[in-house]
């Protein structure tokens, strides 16, 4: 016998064989006393027996003919009738089971090949015993397998038509005793030659100690260790002879690297072996149709994960049949089909392995897991508004989230969905979901390949490196002051510009407790958890490593953001990052960020607006910005084409003099380019000089307002953490053209007698628009609140009303009610200020008799709606 | 040796570092400390260290004795004195340190001097006196009379016991 066979193997082959040997002999004596059941029952126990251990050692070959096998004398037992046919078919069974034991004794596996016409026989003839079964139940001699024997042996031979068949098939050939003549010749044919040769030196497997193994993970780790730190040395100094053999070292201790890694290898189907019965047994219990799918079940794993991934899978798949999967009714209903599929799949991506769970169920109720989010405080309301189904869905990973019934019960999933991923994040792991309504839900697990060595990008800040785990890792991004990727800050929150979004910025050092310096410089490591995306800002970024992974000392295990540390090539040691535990101090620091702007929206004197600022430099050391919906275009001018005429300085702009006024303290060039903002209000348009335009910015404004006005300043904000004042328009528009105030008004002769109720709940936005309605010869009266206008109402025969509707759409919305209830309502002007005029906004006003919708800033259009005859129109409409 | 002439204070010496009389001497300040011979593994001279942020203040990082990573804790800072580290952060420590073990992880602790391997006879052995500062109290085996000075014995293992917050 082979050396080394494995022993379980070795056990089967042996006691197997001896049960065929009965089984042969037993058969042949069966035929003879067709109603001996001892002799029946005999076989059928050996057979089953055979069935149980090839499933059980994974011989899927054996397996399936055994179980043909199986079914066919189950038949006999059960009564029907005992064909020669089906003798010689069950004996050809157990010839080619022998000599597919023989194969597996010289090379420990089973020869690869198809047995598909023997069980389609098989079942061929089992299928026809069932039939003749169930024509026999009437009569009642089914009970009595002799009697049933008898009734069906007299009957003509061409009844069993399916014999025939089989006969005249050209597979094996027969002896007239009905068993195969030729056995070995037809596909073991071939092999035969072969299996002579090899039998020496065939393959087999060697059961080896877990322990062993881990012993010589350690080693090679501890050699891949040896090698970083040689290759180090020879990084610093040019040896010629040292190269070449460090050259050879490198690519042996790799190759080594993977071979100990295989062998810790696991099929990952090992983890998911017990799921079909498990789907089964849950299908019979609900009440409904559910099947299994699985793919990439041989995709390998080290088996420390499979260990602690099998748990997790198994939950998940739990909740599908249990959760997700409809009953056929509903289904039905739904115009699907009755049979529920759960589809397992997993495949290798890059160094990690990716598990999808899906369904075809209902998909998650997003609305429920919305009000659950918002009940349970994860999330304010308007932000959880704002947020995507994919967002929203999210949420069930948060602990304790699902353990309510309610959303278990009308939604898809969720028992426990918070505990697998713990368990996810435990292994390195990151878990998704996506979810349509109706259609099913995905959920996406990617795993290290092992958790001895990772692939790590290493970073520093300050004087320390760390280790980031390179299967987080999206992109590296520079960031530096001026450049084009900057990090920029809101509420002293650093935030990266990506692409259109915003990355929110962690700093590593700030996490580390060290107060960040200036995040101005360094390098972004774009990190993604899931779908969710942030950036981890470090100082510098050196390499991709492979780093062997050892636990964190237990004196230093509580720390959150680390989850091991390693020793580099040279000899250093370094943290690893838990990119989980970083993710965790994000979404800390985010919620709070959320339940800040959250208050800011609900308190009485709200002061934040997200608004678009140009932001430019004026004076020596004057930040200013001015919102960028007033703004015309950016020009740069040479100097010298200013001229100067009665005091003022103008430019011939687009064919027309146009004024130029410097802002606050600039001094206007005379020579060289010169920044202009061209700012343009009805027939006018002027140049506001200023020494650079510095960005475009997109902020949530907290203006502190200027007590004194007339100072070309509304007031202040903080925009990316610098004080900046706001500019103050109307200060500068009559600057350009004394007699535009008057011009404007004689413009709208009509519109001077015109009143018009501002309500508008930003100090910002009022000192910003009400100026500019000021200037067009409107009388402009504010209110912070509707209750404030509700109050100022009845004080003047109004023209129009403004309304800001994003503090609260339904109370402005009754407001006008009101307004259009009350005397003259019919003929006031209503107009709705809103920062995002959305359709389904426009819709909502119109059904609240709003005459038109703004957008703030928007003040072209805004003065257009005020100034100009539309309120005739609607009067005669 | 004399032999278990007293064995009430042979019991209490025993514990923490069995029946071993040999220690390790270091000093800690002006103090002489000894450490049972059978816990050392080994003295070394650690010149490269890794802080850990966050870490309790006793642990002052992490260093690499011969591939393995070990946890370096300044027992001046266990016994409630300041951290004998100098805070240059050029990463160059010349620091003494004594390897220990203990289950199956490596620590190493910083002390400010290692000195030569005594031999003590049990006859010299003493109680912790009550009267020792708590932070002393708890780590202390007991005290050796020298014929000039004091050795106080260390308990390894609850210089080891720090109080950790609990896992996030």
């Amino acid at each position: 016998m082979v050396v080394g066979m494995d022993e379980l193997l070795q056990e089967f082959l042996g006691e197997t064989g001896e049960h065929l040997d009965t089984v042969d002999r037993e058969l042949v004596r069966f035929e003879q006393e067709p109603n001996n059941r001892e002799i029946l029952r005999t076989i059928f126990r050996l057979v089953h027996t055979v069935k149980g251990t090839c499933g059980f050692i994974g011989l899927p070959r054996l397996e399936a003919l055994t179980h043909a096998a199986e079914s066919v004398i189950g038949q006999f037992r059960d009564g029907a009738m005992v064909t020669a046919s089906a003798v010689t078919a069950i004996l050809e069974t157990i010839d080619r089971v022998k000599e597919i034991m023989s194969e597996l004794a010289d090379k420990g596996q089973e020869p690869p090949g198809s047995d598909e016409v023997l069980i389609t026989e098989l079942q061929a003839l089992a299928e026809h015993a069932r039939q003749e079964l169930n024509q026999a139940q009437p009569v009642g001699g089914a009970l009595d397998p002799v009697a049933a024997y008898l009734a069906r042996h007299g009957a003509p031979a061409a009844e069993d038509g399916l014999d025939l068949v089989f006969r005249s098939a050209p597979a094996p050939e027969r002896g007239p005793d009905g068993r195969l003549d030729t056995a070995p010749r037809h596909d073991a044919g071939a092999d035969d030659a072969t299996m002579r040769e090899s039998r020496p030196s065939g393959p087999a497997t060697l059961r080896v100690n877990v322990d062993t193994l881990e012993h010589l993970m350690t080693m090679v780790s501890e050699l891949v260790l040896t090698r970083n730190q040689l290759l180090e040395i020879s990084r610093r100094q040019e040896d010629a002879a040292l190269k070449a053999p460090l050259q050879r070292l490198s690519l042996i201790t790799a190759e080594l690297q993977d071979g100990v890694m295989k062998t810790r290898m696991q099929p990952i189907g090992n983890a998911w072996s017990k799921l079909p019965r498990i789907v089964r047994d849950l299908s019979g219990e609900l009440g409904k149709r559910i099947d299994l799918v699985t793919e990439g079940a041989e995709t390998e794993i080290d088996r420390q994960i499979l260990d602690l991934i099998k748990d997790p899978l198994t939950h998940m798949v739990r909740n599908c049949a249990d959760h997700a999967i409809e009953t056929p009714e509903e289904r039905r209903a739904a115009g699907k089909p009755d049979h529920g599929t759960i589809t397992l799949a997993a495949y290798h991506e890059g160094g990690s392995v990716t598990i999808a769970i899906s369904d075809d169920g209902r998909g998650l109720d997003i609305a429920r897991i919305r009000g659950k989010a918002i009940q349970q405080g994860l999330a304010q309301e308007a932000e959880i508004e704002r947020m995507s189904d994919a967002q929203v869905s999210r949420f069930i990973f948060q602990p304790g989230f699902s353990t309510a019934e309610a959303v278990t019960a009308v939604s898809g999933r969720g028992v426990g969905m918070d505990v697998v991923k713990v368990n996810v994040d435990a292994i390195g792991g990151l878990i998704d979901i996506a979810s349509t309504a109706g259609q099913g839900t995905t959920i996406t697990i990617k795993i290290p390949l092992t958790l001895a060595i990772v692939s790590a990008l290493i970073v520093a800040t300050g004087e320390q490196r760390f280790a980031i785990p390179q299967i987080v890792v999206r992109e590296l991004v520079r960031v530096k002051a001026g450049a084009d990727h900057r990090v920029e800050q809101i509420n002293g929150a650093p935030v990266l510009r990506l692409r259109g979004r915003l990355l929110p910025i962690i700093a590593l050092a700030g996490l580390m407790g060290v107060t960040p310096k200036a995040a101005e410089d360094g390098f972004i490591v774009v990190t993604q958890i899931g779908e969710r995306q942030f950036g981890i800002l470090v100082d510098s970024v050196f390499h991709t490593e492979e780093i062997v992974v050892k636990p964190m000392s237990s004196k230093l295990r509580h720390i959150p953001i680390f989850s091991g540390n390693t020793i580099l090539g040279d000899g250093a040691v370094v943290l690893i990052v838990d990119p989980n535990g970083v993710a965790r101090q994000v979404g800390a620091s985010v919620s709070t960020e959320m339940s800040e702007r959250g208050d800011a929206v609900a308190g009485p004197s709200p002061t934040g607006e997200r608004t678009t600022m140009l932001v430019f430099r004026a004076g020596p050391n004057g930040i200013k910005a001015v919102p960028l919906s007033l703004v015309t275009r950016l020009e740069e001018v040479e100097a010298r084409d200013f001229q100067a005429s009665g005091g003022r300085l103008l430019l011939n702009y687009r064919g027309r003099l146009m004024p130029i006024v410097p802002i606050g303290e600039v001094e206007i060039k005379t020579e060289g380019l010169q920044p202009l903002v061209i700012i343009s209000e009805g027939d006018l348009t002027m140049g506001l000089a200023v020494d650079a335009i510095v960005d475009i910015v997109d902020e949530i404004l907290d203006v502190e307002l200027q007590a004194m006005l007339d100072q070309g300043v509304v007031g202040s904000a903080i925009i990316r953490g610098r004080a900046t004042e706001i500019l103050d328009l109307a200060h500068y528009l009559p600057k350009a053209d004394p007699n535009w105030l008057r011009a404007s008004r004689r413009d709208g002769s009509t519109a001077a007698s015109r009143h018009v109720l501002m309500v508008e709940p930003s100090d910002f936005l009022r000192e910003m628009l009400a100026p500019v309605l000021k200037a067009s010869g409107l009388r402009v009266t504010q209110a912070a609140s509707i209750d404030e206008a509700r109050r100022l109402v009845p004080s003047s025969s109004w023209h129009s009303v403004l309304i800001d509707i994003d503090r609260d759409a339904d109370a402005a919305f009754a407001f006008t009610a009101e307004l259009r209830a009350g005397g003259n309502g019919e003929q006031l002007r209503l107009i709705g200020l809103t920062s995002f005029a959305t359709f389904d906004l426009h819709i909502r006003a119109k059904q609240a008799r709003f005459d038109e919708i703004v957008a703030k800033f928007d003040r072209r259009a805004l003065l257009a709606e005020l100034t100009e005859h539309k309120s005739g129109i609607r009067q005669a409409a | 040796m004399s032999g278990g002439n007293d064995n009430r204070l042979a019991n209490e010496a025993a514990v923490g570092f069995g029946q071993s009389l040999d220690y390790v001497t270091i000093t800690i300040g002006e103090q002489l400390l000894g450490l049972p011979i059978g816990r050392v593994h080994d003295v070394f001279i650690a010149n490269r260290m890794t802080p850990v942020p966050l870490a309790p203040p006793e642990i002052v990082g992490l260093l690499n004795l011969r591939g393995r990573v070990v946890t370096a804790m300044c027992l001046n800072k266990r016994l409630g004195r300041p951290l004998s580290l100098n805070t240059d952060c050029n990463g160059n420590y010349e620091l003494t340190a004594v390897g220990i073990e203990r289950d199956g992880e490596a620590f190493a602790l910083i002390v400010d001097a290692v000195g030569e391997v005594m031999r003590l006879d049990q006859s010299t052995f003493e109680p912790v006196p009550v009267h020792l500062d708590r932070n002393w109290a708890a780590l202390a085996a007991g005290v050796h009379r020298l014929e000039d000075r004091l050795l106080v014995v260390l308990d390894v293992d609850a210089v080891l016991k720090i109080d950790l917050p609990l896992a996030a």
